[in-house]
């Protein structure tokens, strides 16, 4: 691939993320030291919001081939890519922060200039339901897992995947339906 | 073309919502004060990753959660998915539900308290987008009221929350707080002095975002602009509320003090130009939307300065909203395309004026 500014061999390949919007860069070397110096410098034009981080790249200086093998990286649970992540500029599921953890901390981090929730937390009030909700997300996993069976015609694994998933709703909500 | 249109939706066109009411502090600058928070299940994908059950699914639980959730106030559950489209664009016109979620696929709602104060909207971009809003300067009891309704729905539903990253969004702009924190501003003067642009570039500077009367890609009609936080991680919600409400004086005091130099410098000039406005608003026999608001907004303006007697505030800023597309349609009964829809609106606002 060409870099998007002259004739050289596009190395660096930039993720931009501006309020929801999504844009990719492909530059030479020459090129992204000169976009990053200047979107890191705050010395940009006037025309260019220098706040909040909300222009910075997404993630810097990744090779083609490192960002070939991140783009390939699925999530566990909803089976989102890094790639399509990357495309659409929307998660797939609740444990994506998890799945794609190191991945997304420089990017949260430029957003937002910060990578730790420091805010209110939910009260769970009287109804039992755990602060940390991994137990509840895996459903989104098992689900699927459940339908690629139903696929397969293996039904026997697909009833013991549905008693599971029975299970889990009936523990923390309360119900044998979502 | 016209034709009849059904009448489900005609007590919206009788009343205006609570932040319309131009009752707040502030409110001769400040329109109105709006906190949402962006909210997901642990236990459903993101919309944009959700099937078709999936929707139906998060949607029929939420419906069914909310209703039992000891709210203090009745909610009112409009399934939007069913919504003729001229219904779907009545309620962005009022702001109870963003663009993006009349025009989205699928199973999708909004639940509305009477002052159309809190709006609830089911499968937007999050599962769930809680929403107070409320007239002139008033974050804090936005934010308060807000705080008790995500407490109220969070002890029966399961939010998807992580210990380091905190409420978790479809989008990570959103993520941590999941709160947007705006306020409505009415800047004519600074408009008019050609100010405008040096405030907002000094905004972006720190990390607040302008945007139009509708929310996120619309652009700022009849001088109104909202003013909002872009950061929502590594903060407290407390700290963002404050982060936008400590900017507002300075915006209001520079508007006044533009307001008054225009009164002191341009005595005439403004003067005149707020009485072509009203001039045009009283007898045009055709007129589009956003000239309407154009000149609401002057003559908005003019009876803030003292320029102009006999009008009422309140019912200009209702005007803002019922002389749209889809409240017009709605009032006078019948579908109408742009020509026949400039033509009544003019009708209406001469019936107004007169």
């Amino acid at each position: 691939m060409k870099c998007q500014q002259c004739d050289k061999q596009a190395v660096f390949h930039i993720t931009e993320l501006e309020t929801g919007e999504v844009r990719e860069l492909h530059l030479c070397e020459d090129h992204a030291r000169a976009y990053l110096n200047q979107s890191e410098g705050g010395g940009g034009s006037e025309n260019e919001p220098s706040g909040g981080g909300l222009t910075g790249p997404l993630t810097v200086g990744q090779t083609a081939d490192e960002l070939a093998v991140l783009d390939k990286k699925a999530c566990d649970m909803c089976g989102i890519t890094f790639f399509e992540f990357r495309n659409l500029g929307r998660l797939g599921c609740p444990h994506d922060y998890s799945q794609f953890e190191k991945e997304l901390e420089p990017l949260i981090a430029n957003v937002h200039g910060a990578t730790t929730h420091t805010g209110r937390r939910p009260d769970r009030g009287s109804t039992g339901l755990p602060e940390s909700t991994a137990e509840l997300t895996s459903l989104i996993g098992l689900r699927r897992s459940m339908q690629e069976a139903i696929a397969c015609e293996d039904y026997e694994v697909a009833k013991q995947i549905r008693d599971t998933i029975r299970g889990i709703e009936e523990r923390w909500l309360g119900t044998g339906r979502p | 073309m016209t034709h009849e249109l059904p009448m489900e939706f005609d007590a919206f066109t009788k009343s205006t919502g609570e932040w319309l009411k131009g009752t707040g502090p502030e409110s001769d600058i400040v329109m109105s004060s709006r906190v949402r928070l962006a909210r997901n299940l642990a236990h459903f994908p993101f919309i944009s990753r959700a099937s078709e059950q999936d929707r139906t699914d998060i949607e029929r639980f939420l419906r069914e959660r909310i209703a039992t959730a000891p709210l203090g106030k009745e909610l009112e559950y409009i399934d939007v998915g069913h919504l003729e489209s001229l219904d779907r664009q009545l309620l962005v016109e009022r702001q109870l539900i963003s663009r993006e979620h009349a025009e989205a696929q699928g199973a999708r709602g909004v639940a509305i308290d009477k002052l159309e104060q809190v709006s609830l909207m089911v499968n937007e971009e999050d599962h769930l987008r809680i929403q107070c809003m409320h007239s002139g300067l008033d974050l804090h009891g936005a934010w308060e009221q807000i705080r008790v309704v995500d407490e109220q729905i969070g002890k029966v539903v399961p939010y998807a929350f992580h210990e380091r990253w905190g409420y978790l969004t479809a989008c990570p702009t959103n993520v941590g707080t999941g709160i947007r924190v705006s306020v409505m501003l009415h800047l004519p003067a600074l408009v008019i002095t050609r100010q405008i642009d040096k405030v907002f570039r000094s905004l972006q500077k720190i990390s607040l975002a302008v945007r139009g009367l509708y929310g996120e890609g619309s652009q700022a009609m009849g001088d109104f602009y909202q003013i909002s936080n872009q950061t929502t991680l590594g903060r407290t919600e407390e700290e963002l509320v404050e982060q936008v409400g400590d900017v507002v004086p300075v915006l209001i005091d520079y508007e006044r003090r533009a307001r008054e130099f225009l009164v002191r410098e341009t005595s005439q000039n403004v003067h005149d130009q707020v009485s072509r406005a009203y001039g045009i608003l009283r007898t045009a026999q055709t007129i589009t939307a956003e000239e309407t608001m154009q000149l609401l907004s002057r003559v908005r303006m003019g009876v803030l300065l003292g320029l102009l007697g006999n009008v009422d505030i309140a019912q200009l800023n209702s005007l803002l909203v019922r002389t749209q597309p889809a409240h017009l349609q709605k009032i006078r009964g019948i579908e109408l395309d742009t020509k026949d829809r400039n033509i009544e609106r003019a009708r209406y606002l001469r019936q107004h004026f007169g």
